[in-house]
């Protein structure tokens, strides 16, 4: 995945990537696997600026799912700093980039929770409930939203 | 994973990259991997 061109502009453009090796970096390994309880490989997680967690990838994925994971995880980063317009763009991204990817659904969920978080207006969570009638109506997303009908 | 090139300029060295990251405001991504570096 990380050869892929797409991927490397992503990930270079606005993050700060850290690799760090099982056998070649042992010391290293073992504090930042304790750290944030990782045991397996790969384990990426996208991390806010101040080192917390805010998504976990384990296992490899093709180019386009694990592009939509860490935007997930930079959307939900957002929404924890409460930048709810961001989170919602963010969110909505992934939808519109990535609209055949798992986190799509999510993030078409999630983005009505953020504009509704940014507005106080429920209409965004019934016209979120509205667009899983068109799109992603097999989803866990889809029965979390049916409530806003 | 089963790929070693990258254009991905990652560093080895977690905590100076904390320490840019609370800098700049920008995100980690942190790849625990067994792949060949």
């Amino acid at each position: 995945m990380y050869p892929d061109p797409a991927v490397a502009r992503f990930i270079t453009g606005q993050m700060e990537p850290v690799r760090v090796h099982v056998r070649e970096q042992k010391d290293e390994y073992k504090r930042l696997s304790e750290r944030y309880n990782v045991q397996w490989t790969p384990t990426i997680l996208v991390l806010d600026p101040g080192g917390e967690e805010r998504h976990r990838i384990e296992g490899f994925l093709p180019a386009d799912e694990f592009l939509a994971q860490v935007a997930l995880g930079l959307a939900k980063a957002a929404f924890h700093r409460q930048d709810y317009a961001d989170a919602e763009r963010r969110y909505r991204e992934i939808v519109q980039r990535f609209p055949s990817t798992d986190p799509a659904p999510e993030g078409q969920y999630w983005a009505g929770v953020s504009k509704y978080k940014a507005s106080g207006d429920a209409a965004a969570l019934k016209e979120t409930a509205a667009a899983f009638h068109e799109r992603y109506q097999d989803t866990t997303w889809a029965k979390k939203a049916s409530v806003w009908d | 994973m089963a790929t070693t090139s990258s254009a991905i300029g990652w560093t080895h060295d977690f905590d100076p990259a904390l320490t840019r990251a609370r800098a700049s405001q920008r995100a980690i991504l942190l790849d625990f991997t067994a792949a060949p570096m």
